[in-house]
């Protein structure tokens, strides 16, 4: 670990300035600019993405920035390890296809300003710059600040269209991520009281195992478990995600409810690598395998397609969790420890992109038929194939069926798990992947079906959004082609656990 | 009892009856003020902190009152957004409560 700024590590500043600045921009100069601001930095911004996952993977080691050059304690300190550089790749990509889907949703009003283009078109850059924040941050404290910049982006975005029950989902969301941020701070004071730093490498190596450091780690991880949604904290999610706008539910579902997830992976395996807190583990693991039965089952009683697929992301947020029990595992060594933590990383890329690709593609077809009914989607099969083969697509990683990353990710959480002898979370795994096939072939059969009479679409989509939402989706299939090399890249920076195992 | 436990118990206070107001009332708008009432108990323990961890002759370790000020800030929009909101939703329907009855048909 160098203990300064590294060579790249003003990619890490960019990465962060880039959005900011294109938020600043955009008010001033008003809607009629916002989405030529937007995308005109997305491309910029993959290229920091890219730049920072290179970087990270040619000097094998992380990228470091200190801020104004203050080591910590005092200074802040932005760090990418392989973790932070693929998020961020993950990151930029979506809200790159996102971008170019919500062109004609979100075009550049002529005449009158118009306020939807550019709240949203504002408030999808000033999540992009809360993801890459709170993906290389080192601090503790400037990760509450990231994680409450990405809640004040994302909460309006639910509430984009006005209407009363999606004005109530976003106050019940904001309520919610409230109460999850102050629990993480309270959790942050205590560690500062206790140890004297929220730089997370020096607090990894002071912290211990004691009362200070177990109630500041439970308050902090229940804070982000209300902000990721896990059950029973995912209240609030299906009417917020269901109830916003196709790409705006799209970078919720895919991006938003990740960060708080991936800062438990912190805190958990970067913070307290020495406490291995196998009870703690467990609790985790089960409360995953709820949100899996609980979220697949009312998925599967859903009348509408954007709250099914709102559910299914319930029960995906489950399989995140399954992989605290199994990669927190002292005895039975780091071997495959490694593969969950691996699973649960790759299972978080691959369900970012297969369900934005299923909000994109219910986005579509509500356009195009006027409503969401799923009873009443015969015949759209005809009407919209490549909508439907994207849907299908991002279903297929859902299922965790062959070839595709939520295959590999589940059959890695299997095979730790029957490897560990934990074979319980194996029978989760496989029921929730049979439920997942249930919800998905409801809505693919009612699609298929021929109608009774042709379908009217009531407007004509354009291919160009169409191929943004299948390229989405063969992201995810592709995830299951890649051969295992590139998780090499995950595991930079990883103290002790996760090197090995895979081979 | 010093002065530190005692602010630390007071800030304790704060937050167990902010997150009890937070819980157990069902208005919006009485939930955004639980919510305060925690955020003023834990920017409370802050202090607390910068006093115990004094040193040099120093009055207080500046680094959580640095952090308090920032969280204040962070506090203040929260609340800010989620009045916003709640004003929006009783202009909308006449009501600033959250029924679970409140999904769409």
């Amino acid at each position: 670990m160098p203990n300064s700024t590294t060579a790249g590590g003003f990619l890490l500043v960019l990465a962060i300035v880039l959005p900011v600045v294109g938020v600043l921009l955009s008010l001033p100069l008003g809607g009629r600019y916002a989405q030529r601001v937007a995308l005109i930095l997305m491309p910029a911004g993959l290229a920091v993405a890219v730049a920072i996952a290179v970087g990270v993977w040619r000097t094998n080691d992380v990228l470091q920035y200190f801020v104004g050059n203050w080591d910590p304690p005092l200074g802040v300190a932005f760090r990418a390890d392989g973790l932070s550089a693929v998020m961020i790749v993950t990151a930029a990509l979506l809200i790159c296809g996102i971008g170019l889907f919500a062109r004609a949703q979100f075009p550049t009003p002529h005449g009158a300003e118009a306020r939807a283009p550019l709240v949203f078109w504002t408030l999808l850059l000033a999540v992009w710059g809360a993801l890459n924040a709170v993906f290389i941050g080192g601090d503790l404290f400037n990760l509450y600040v990231a994680l409450e910049l990405l809640t004040f982006a994302a909460v309006p975005l639910v509430s984009l269209d006005g209407r009363a029950e999606t004005l109530a989902a976003a106050l019940r969301y904001l309520l919610f991520a409230l109460l999850g941020s102050i629990l993480y701070l309270l959790g942050a004071v205590l560690l500062y009281g206790t140890y004297g730093t929220l730089d997370i490498v020096l607090l990894s190596g002071r912290i211990q195992a004691g009362p200070a450091a177990w109630g500041a780690i439970s308050l902090m991880t229940v804070g982000l478990l209300a902000k990721a949604a896990l059950y029973p904290f995912h209240l609030w999610l299906p009417p917020a995600h269901a109830g916003a706008p196709a790409p705006a539910s799209a970078i919720l579902s895919g991006l938003v409810v990740k960060a708080p997830f991936f800062l438990v992976v912190r805190l958990w395996f970067d913070v307290t690598p020495k406490m291995p807190e196998r009870i703690a583990a467990q609790v985790l693991g089960i409360l995953g395998a709820a949100a899996i039965l609980v979220g697949s089952v009312v998925a599967l009683r859903q009348a509408r397609l954007k709250l099914l697929i709102a559910y299914s992301t319930v029960a995906q947020i489950g399989y995140l969790f399954l992989m605290f029990p199994l990669a927190i595992e002292p005895e039975t060594g780091h071997a495959w420890a490694s593969t969950a933590w691996t699973a649960g990383m790759l299972q978080a890329i691959s369900h970012a992109f297969a369900k934005a690709a299923m909000f994109m593609a219910a986005g579509l077809i509500a356009e195009a038929l006027g409503h969401d009914r799923i009873a009443r989607l015969s015949g759209i099969g005809r009407a919209l194939p490549i909508t439907v083969l994207a849907f299908g697509l991002g279903g297929l990683s859902l299922m965790g069926l062959p070839p595709s990353g939520g295959f590999v990710a589940k059959a890695m959480l299997l095979t730790a798990a029957v490897a560990e002898g934990q074979w319980w979370w194996a029978v989760v795994v496989l029921t929730g992947g049979l439920l997942a096939g249930g919800y998905v072939f409801l809505v693919l059969a009612r699609a298929l079906a021929d109608a009774s009479e042709p379908v009217t679409l009531r407007s004509t989509i354009s291919p160009g959004r169409q191929a943004v939402v299948v390229a989405l989706a063969l992201c995810a299939v592709l995830l299951g082609f890649v051969p295992l090399r590139p998780l090499e890249l995950l595991q930079i920076g990883r103290p002790d656990i996760a090197i090995g195992g895979l081979r | 009892m010093s002065d530190a436990t005692l602010y630390g118990v007071l800030g304790a206070v704060l937050v167990g009856l902010g997150l009890f107001g937070l819980i157990v009332h069902p208005q919006p708008l009485r939930k955004i003020l639980a919510f305060n009432l925690i955020g003023g108990g834990v920017f409370l323990l802050f202090g607390v902190v910068a006093r115990r961890g004094a040193s040099a002759g120093l009055g207080g370790d500046p680094v959580p009152q640095a952090l308090v000020i920032t969280g204040l800030v962070v506090a203040f929009a929260a609340t800010a957004l989620a009045v916003a909101l709640l004003l929006r939703l009783f202009q909308e329907t006449g009501r600033a409560t959250l029924r679970s009855d409140d999904s769409p048909p």
